[in-house]
């Protein structure tokens, strides 16, 4: 059996999985009731002077039938008084001392930074988590990401906080910067032990067609809110790569963003994560998801071998690179399995519309062909085909050559001519313009006028194929 | 065996011959919606006979503009909803659809397909219109699905139109015809009330054209003449003891039945004589009016039946019992049906043979002959010059719908020899093309 368990920047937790500061942990009884159903610990919603919320405060992002996979939000922190939510921190801690309480705070002097600091710390606190990151309302008042986007104002808050501190301090960093790395580095500047990223993106999730106003609506209008859910885990990936990769960082990286599984937490594991933060998954499914992340966290682990969480953090990173370090010899090319192939034709259009032309339909069949000459690779096809394993990507270099950009510009055999013989397109076939009009345009035609286009069309190529011969 | 009870009234009918292809509600049809992948030059609208753009309506309804999906359907179709609830998608569009290859459940493309032209019937969305009149006047013999939609696009076209139908109320054999566990008789009339508030033709109930006079006229006041008469009544047997009471053809049966409804009698043993379609279909309805035995008898083996296999698993599901290789030879009884008088048969190198010494009576109280619908050959002699082929069909131009008398165009079952409703609409549409191009010449 593997161990779940984490030790992070010294917070100890039975398993990785931390509820995000958030809707749902708002309260202890929403606490104790996820670390009931399994969950490793919670950072506490955030807490400072209480706020007032508006009516309306969510919006959502739905695909075709799928909903919520986007997911925003323009609730501020807490709105519940500090002693509240202290004595019940207490409480959970007394009733589940090996889990993980972790409290959220978001204030603005130095001296409500102490106070706040010392009250969370003797309600029992396994650690702090500096709110640098709400995108909306918070920063209209010079706190969250208003802090985050300055690596100098937030350094002076994190000294602040360290001068009292005793437990561990993490900074969650807000992505709605440039460079993710620049608030990291001031964060470990600071004296911060951990970060945690990312907090949600500014957005507007949608607009009401009808009212014309951003969703969610307030009484006629809106107002940008921060973006969450599944639709946010490439971000996420990325910037936590970034501060993982970054040799100036070194802390430890708490996590978020797009989390509804035990696959997209092995993903921020493997870039660099040693805990994790669910929130909108939480939001949409209830705590009951845990007991699925903690069973495919577990078989995946003991599939794998790792023995702990540690056997993995980090172990996709030596595999993310620069592009100039890519090799430019690898080359793959579009197989179609027949057998499997159910005839959609998605990737011929895919090809013929949206890459190179690489595709062609075939007579009598509805399964596709690739034109191998024309193939770039791109995977386009693979990605578009419904059936699993119909389209695969077949390697044809047979791997003894290794060039990448980096040494072809050191080399001087990089294009550098705006007709440059050396171009990567250059010797690729294209077709004619004027070869693509009236290619498809009977399908714009209703009925039965659409289907005798085609038979006419048909016949015309097959009465200009015989005169050609 | 009796699985339904008589019904006896309107609810225990419709409780009997409950839709089986149930009004889709917003959130299946989003769901289903969303599982069409948007094939490319997808099969669905190959096998659709009307060539309805599919993916584009369903991709519309996804987006939830429904009433673009309704131009989609009916630009194609003007029979949208009819179609959507009575053609026979098992062996058309869905099942054409490529998830069927991958045993994945196909899209339900009829059920979509009436979610989007209900609607827009119900809300009665004004999608089309009569074009700017050319002054011409087309006839219209037959307001079936093909009388129809050729009416709806001569409208649109700028002709006038006049329908003359022998029966009081429009759409043919679809309100007359089709089960009623398909379409109810409301919903195929709200959509013909839909299409004629829309384009704004007119028609002559209870006026059949019956004679060389009335031909003369139509001849004389209108530009082009366009048959939709459909079939006739069911083939006789020929048989001694056909006239017997109780003995009764299908589309007889059936016509009764749609208008009568709870209050249509039926046997307490049926047999239906048959392997067709109208087989399956009278034989399930007779189940479902609560007979307590159907026998569908059937002069070949079950694999040699016309009828769709998924008609036939119908007529099973509601207790209908096959029997294989017998050929009927008489109708026997006294005054009233008492049985049906069978050999059995035999199929050697491919000719039905019968077996003989081997004769059996088979009792029941109604013969329900499914034995094909006759040509109406002999209102047809009387337009000069018009060609039937060998199977009593009009002949006619396979695009246009011209037949051998230029004045006079065919579409539906009088021109194919008996599809369905979608053939029917479809080429009504495409022939009133046809008589355009033909007038515009
Ligand atoms: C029992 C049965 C079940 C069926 N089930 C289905 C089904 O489930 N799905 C499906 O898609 N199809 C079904 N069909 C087939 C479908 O109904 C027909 O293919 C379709 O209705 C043909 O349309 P039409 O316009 O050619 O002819 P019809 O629908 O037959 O319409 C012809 C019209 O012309 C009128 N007419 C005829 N002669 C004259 C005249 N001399 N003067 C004036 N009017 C005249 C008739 O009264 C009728 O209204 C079924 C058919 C039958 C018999
Ligand atoms: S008209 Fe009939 S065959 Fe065509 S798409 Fe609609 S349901 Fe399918």
């Amino acid at each position: 059996m593997p161990d779940l368990s984490i030790n992070f920047a010294g917070i100890k937790s039975p398993n990785p999985f931390w509820l995000a500061s958030a809707p749902p942990t708002n309260s202890g009884y929403q606490v104790m009731k996820a670390f009931d159903a399994g969950w490793g610990g919670a950072v506490w919603k955030t807490l400072g002077v209480p706020v007032v919320n508006v009516s309306s405060r969510y919006g959502g992002v739905n695909y075709r039938d799928k909903r919520l996979i986007g997911f925003n939000n323009i609730e501020l922190i807490s709105d519940r008084p500090l002693a509240d939510n202290l004595r019940e921190i207490e409480e959970v801690k007394k009733r589940f001392p090996h889990h993980a309480v972790i409290a959220s705070l978001m204030v603005q002097s130095r001296q409500e930074w102490h106070d706040i600091v010392r009250d969370v710390q003797n309600a029992g606190s396994d650690g702090i988590e500096l709110n640098f990151g709400c995108p909306h309302g918070m920063c209209e008042r010079g706190m969250g990401s208003a802090v985050g986007q300055e690596p100098e104002v937030l350094q002076t808050i994190v000294e602040w906080v360290m001068e009292v501190a005793k437990i561990p301090v993490i900074v969650k960093l807000t992505p709605n910067i440039s460079d993710i790395t620049e608030p990291a580095l001031a964060a470990r500047r600071g004296g911060a032990d951990a970060i945690s990223l990312i907090n949600t993106i500014q957005s507007i999730v949608g607009v009401d067609l009808d009212r014309f106003a951003p969703y969610p609506i307030v009484d006629g209008q809106g107002s940008n809110g921060g973006y969450c859910g599944p639709a946010v885990k490439p971000i996420a990936l990325n910037m936590v790569k970034n501060c993982a990769q970054h040799p100036g960082v070194q802390l430890p990286i708490s996590g978020i963003g797009g989390i509804e599984n035990w696959r997209d937490a092995v993903e921020h594991i493997l870039l660099g994560a040693s805990s994790v933060q669910v929130c909108t998954a939480a939001m949409h499914f209830g705590f009951g998801i845990i007991r699925e992340m903690t069973s495919g966290l577990d078989q995946y682990m003991t599939e794998k071998g790792f023995h702990t969480i540690y056997d993995m953090v980090g172990k996709a990173l030596p595999n993310v690179r620069h592009w100039e370090d890519l090799n430019l010899k690898y080359k793959v090319t579009a197989t179609i399995n027949e057998d499997k192939c159910i005839g959609c034709q998605l990737c011929y259009t895919a090809c013929e519309d949206g890459a190179h032309q690489a595709i062609r339909l075939q007579e009598g069949t509805r399964v596709p062909a690739i034109i191998d000459e024309n193939c770039v690779g791109c995977n386009l096809c693979s990605l578009v085909c419904p059936v699993e394993q119909c389209i695969t990507m077949e390697r044809r270099d047979d791997g003894t050559e290794h060039l990448t950009w980096k040494e072809r510009t050191q080399a001087g055999t990089i294009p550098t001519e705006f007709n440059d013989e050396r171009a990567g397109g250059r010797h690729h076939w294209v077709p004619e313009p004027a070869a693509a009009l009236g290619k498809e345009k009977h399908k714009t035609l209703p009925g039965t006028a659409r289907q005798y286009a085609a038979q006419d069309a048909a016949k015309r190529l097959a009465a200009s194929a015989t005169s050609a011969e | 065996m009796a699985e339904y009870t008589t019904p006896t009234s309107e609810p225990e009918f419709h409780a009997n011959f409950s839709q089986l292809k149930p009004r889709m509600n917003a959130t299946e049809a989003l769901l289903e919606s969303s599982r069409c992948l948007f094939c490319f030059d997808a099969p669905c609208i190959k096998a659709c006979p009307s060539g309805i753009d599919i993916p584009q309506f369903i991709r519309q309804i996804n987006t939830g503009n429904t009433t673009g999906a309704a131009v989609t359907i009916y630009e194609a179709n003007y029979f949208g909803n009819a179609c959507g609830k009575v053609c026979p998608t098992e062996v058309l569009c869905e099942g054409a659809c490529v998830y069927n290859l991958q045993d994945v459940k196909p899209i339900e493309i009829g059920r979509l397909q009436s979610f989007a032209t209900r609607e827009a019937i119900e809300k009665s969305k004004p999608l089309f219109g009569p074009g700017a009149p050319n002054g011409r006047k087309v006839a219209i013999i037959g307001a079936g699905p093909a009388g129809i939609s050729a009416a709806c696009e001569l409208r649109h076209l700028g002709y006038e139109v006049d329908v003359f139908e022998a029966k009081s109320q429009p759409s043919g054999l679809t309100v007359y015809g089709v089960a009623p566990y398909k379409i109810t008789n409301e919903e195929v009339l709200a959509e013909m009330a839909y299409l004629e508030a829309q384009f704004g033709f007119k028609v002559q109930y209870n006026q059949p054209i019956t004679s060389r006079r009335e031909l003369d006229a139509l001849e004389e006041s209108y530009d082009a003449i366009f048959l939709g008469i459909g079939l006739g009544l069911t083939n006789p047997l020929l048989l001694p003891g056909e006239e017997r009471a109780n003995c009764v053809g299908a589309v007889e049966f059936i016509e009764q039945l749609r208008q009568k409804h709870h209050q249509m009698a039926v046997g307490r043993k049926v047999i239906v004589l048959g392997g067709g379609n109208t087989a399956m279909d009278a034989a399930s309805e007779s189940a479902r009016l609560g007979a307590e035995n159907v026998i569908l008898a059937y002069r070949r083996g079950k694999q040699e039946m016309g009828a769709y296999e998924f008609e036939y698993d119908l007529a099973k599901g509601v207790g209908v019992k096959g029997l294989f290789n017998v050929a009927p030879v008489e109708i026997v009884g006294n005054g009233k049906v008492e049985g049906v008088k069978f050999i059995r048969t035999a199929t050697i190198n491919g000719h039905v043979q019968v077996v003989p010494g081997s004769e059996f009576v088979e009792p029941c109280d109604m013969v329900i002959k499914a034995t094909g619908q006759a040509k109406q050959t002999q209102f047809l002699s009387l337009i000069p010059g018009l060609r039937l082929d060998n199977k009593g069909r009009i002949v006619a131009d396979e695009r246009t719908g011209q037949t051998t008398n230029p004045k006079y165009f065919t579409s539906g079952d009088a021109r194919n020899g008996g599809a369905e409703v979608v053939n029917a609409a479809a080429e009504g549409k495409a022939t009133a093309r046809g008589i355009h191009a033909f007038l515009s010449k």
